[in-house]
């Protein structure tokens, strides 16, 4: 069958199996919607978290990051820091806020530091992390439907923004939970089988990481020793060693980016949704091994389809091949612009170097390896289809976990909590589905025109997580002593200073020519790039929040007994109270 | 009963600190700081510090967390604090 077909019919079923879902378990009530009903088992709480975790840039982007941007050992931190993350919140967070047993995360903040004040801030916190980090999703989906409907991009986005749009506003946290877990499948298929496939037709060994340190069938070296040997033969970097600038960059950043995992309200509101406390701490131990499971294989897929590409492009040393030969895939991918060639010695032949004058790839974009790797490895047209199913189910879970996040914080802390108290169910109800369509339309608007959106949003909706909402939720429970005082001082000045110097480097809002530091690293403070920043806002954060804390007054009586309520598991509620 | 209560806190911050301290070891310092150091080494076609990074860690972080949850579980019993 052709593979124009066979993708319309994969993704096709696919989808009509999210909407069925969807459908089948619509929310009936706010508990439905907010928190599932309650009563979601800790394994497929694990399942739909991971699925909500798992971005398109975790299926797209990252496998093509650690290959090619960050060398090899430098992607390192992307694997860490989003893995290590959920040590974080499964003792730090998770078995806490389950216990305090309401729906949101500035409800914890309003309620802990007894100000309305206090949820506001969170409120725009969180609502800053994810509508950035949303309109990466949208320009996620427009791309790769765009690319695999062959359509043009603005009408893969709408057609996404429809799709998140009907099944996020007809189910809730309910019919997200369970569709999610469909989702995960999908995605989690996608991304093993090809790279099984690879690792065995390389190496022998079916499971693709033990096939990272095994040897290649051709000649009997390691693979890591050949993709070495390669890559410094070309002039790049040595793949096992190469650092992401410095030792001390390399550190902030992955702490940065666990910091922030835990920090990130689409992520923390999903342990509202099990049964116990018990179930909670489990249910964070599930989620990372769904998680690992992609995570594991990612720098194996990145090692081989590198090692790939390069063979494809020079078979043997100096003997480069022609650009009249080259294979399918290459003409399909240059279509999209994402990969460039420029025949800069007039001879025909295809030199890839990491010396820019001679290297005539001009472009090979981080975003195709994992979609083009299939094709690259010449794996049959189902397998190819699957992965466009897969990278679709990623975009598409992640994007209707955020809008849920932002749709409750408006309708549940900032309507009913702080404007309207005396809203119905129905009307909150309403209101949220309300905020979501707005959510998507703006989105989808930024999404139509992105102002130099790309790895800038994601960074800061990391870093904005990361130096606000998760030092406000730690000392909120470890530290009876906190006040409000203390913790709004602390989240605006962690969010200030991370938003300073992210927009200082990279521009207000993102646009360029406003970054009147530029993005150059002699400028960076102690080396730390923008990307990696949040780690040094969260650590501002505690200590303007520690320090004005132990100048104002004690919290009262009734809020050291909520801490102390929260702490213990004993006398949980086992449905969430309203 | 506050005794109690207070007795579980504390026993509950020393279980996390004892695994965060690991948490943050293993990544961090054989991950990065000392990572060619431990690169001398190899596990299978793996230098040793860079199947850390790429690959121990992240097993690791789920044995953490697995093994927090039981050692809770326990603790919960044993202080007849868990829920319901």
């Amino acid at each position: 069958m052709a593979l124009q077909t066979l993708t319309y019919i994969v993704v096709g079923l696919t989808f009509a199996l999210y909407i069925g879902i969807a459908f089948w378990a619509r929310a009936g009530s706010t508990k439905d919607f907010y928190v599932a009903g309650g009563g979601v088992h800790p394994i497929s709480n694990g399942m739909a978290t991971a699925a909500d975790w798992m971005s398109a840039a975790s299926f797209i982007s990252m496998a093509g990051l650690i290959g090619f941007s960050y060398q090899g050992y430098g992607g390192s931190v992307f694997l860490l820091g989003w893995t290590g993350g959920y040590v974080l919140l499964a003792m730090c967070l998770a078995p806490y806020l389950r216990k305090f047993g309401k729906f949101t995360v500035p409800e914890f903040i309003g309620d802990r530091y007894y100000s309305k004040a206090a949820r506001i801030v969170a409120v725009i916190c969180l609502i800053i992390a994810s509508v950035t980090y949303v309109i990466g999703q949208m320009k996620g989906i427009g791309v790769a439907f765009s690319r695999f409907l062959e359509t043009t991009y603005e009408t893969g986005l709408t057609t996404g923004m429809v799709i998140v749009f009907i099944y996020a506003v007809l189910g809730g946290m309910k019919g997200i939970t369970y569709t999610q877990i469909a989702q995960y499948v999908v995605l989690i298929f996608a991304y093993t089988i090809p790279a099984i496939f690879i690792s065995l037709s390389l190496t022998g060994n079916p499971i693709p990481q033990l096939g990272l340190g095994s040897t290649l069938l051709s000649d009997g070296t390691y693979v890591l020793d050949k993709l070495n040997q390669v890559v410094t033969e070309l002039g790049f970097a040595e793949y096992t060693t190469s650092t992401r600038g410095s030792t001390l960059n390399m550190f902030v950043y992955t702490m940065s980016l666990m910091i922030g995992t835990a920090g990130l309200p689409h992520v923390i509101i999903r342990f509202f949704t099990v049964p116990s406390v018990k179930d909670a701490r489990k249910s964070a131990g599930w989620a990372l091994v769904f998680i690992a499971i992609l995570y594991t294989t990612a720098p194996a897929v990145a090692g081989m389809a590198r090692l790939n590409l390069m063979s494809t492009i020079e078979p043997t040393p100096g003997n480069y091949l022609a650009y009249d030969e080259r294979p399918q895939w290459f003409k399909n991918w240059e279509k999209t612009g994402l990969l460039e060639y420029q025949d800069k010695n007039g001879d025909g032949l295809i030199q890839y170097s990491a010396d820019k004058a001679v290297n005539e790839m001009v472009k090979v974009d981080n975003d195709i390896l994992v979609l083009a790797n299939p094709e690259i490895a010449g794996l049959p047209n189902w397998v190819i289809a699957l992965v466009a199913a897969g990278g679709l189910a990623a975009a598409l879970s992640t994007a209707a976990g955020l809008l849920l996040a932002i749709s409750s914080a408006i309708s549940h802390d900032l309507l009913k909590g702080v404007f309207r108290p005396d809203i119905s169910e129905k009307g909150e109800l309403n209101a949220s589905r309300v905020a979501m369509a707005f959510t998507v339309l703006l989105a989808g608007y930024l999404g139509f025109n992105p102002p130099d959106f790309a790895a800038g949003t994601v960074a800061l909706a990391f870093g904005l997580a990361a130096s606000s909402i998760f030092p406000a939720l730690m000392l909120g429970i470890f530290y009876k002593r906190m006040n409000t005082a203390g913790a709004i001082a602390g989240m605006l000045s962690g969010i200030g200073v991370t938003l300073f110097y992210v927009f200082q480097h990279k521009g207000f809002m993102f646009v360029q020519s406003t970054a009147f530091l530029g993005d150059m690293s002699p400028n960076w403070f102690l080396g730390i790039e923008p990307n990696a920043f949040g780690a040094v806002g969260a650590l501002v954060n505690l200590i303007v929040a520690v320090t004005v804390c132990k100048l104002t007054a004690e919290p009262p009586q009734e809020i050291q007994e909520l801490v102390d309520y929260v702490r213990s598991p004993h006398g949980e509620g086992t449905a969430v109270s309203h | 009963m506050k005794d109690k209560a207070e007795a579980y806190w504390k026993a509950n911050v020393s279980l996390i600190l004892k695994l965060l301290a690991i948490w943050f070891v293993v990544p961090f310092l054989g991950g990065i700081v000392f990572v060619d150091t431990l690169n001398q080494f190899s596990l299978g076609g793996y230098p040793l510090g860079f199947w850390i990074a790429q690959q121990g860690s992240i097993y690791m972080f789920v044995v953490l967390i697995f093994y927090y949850a039981k050692k809770m579980s326990d603790l919960d019993d044993e202080f007849a604090v868990g829920g319901e």
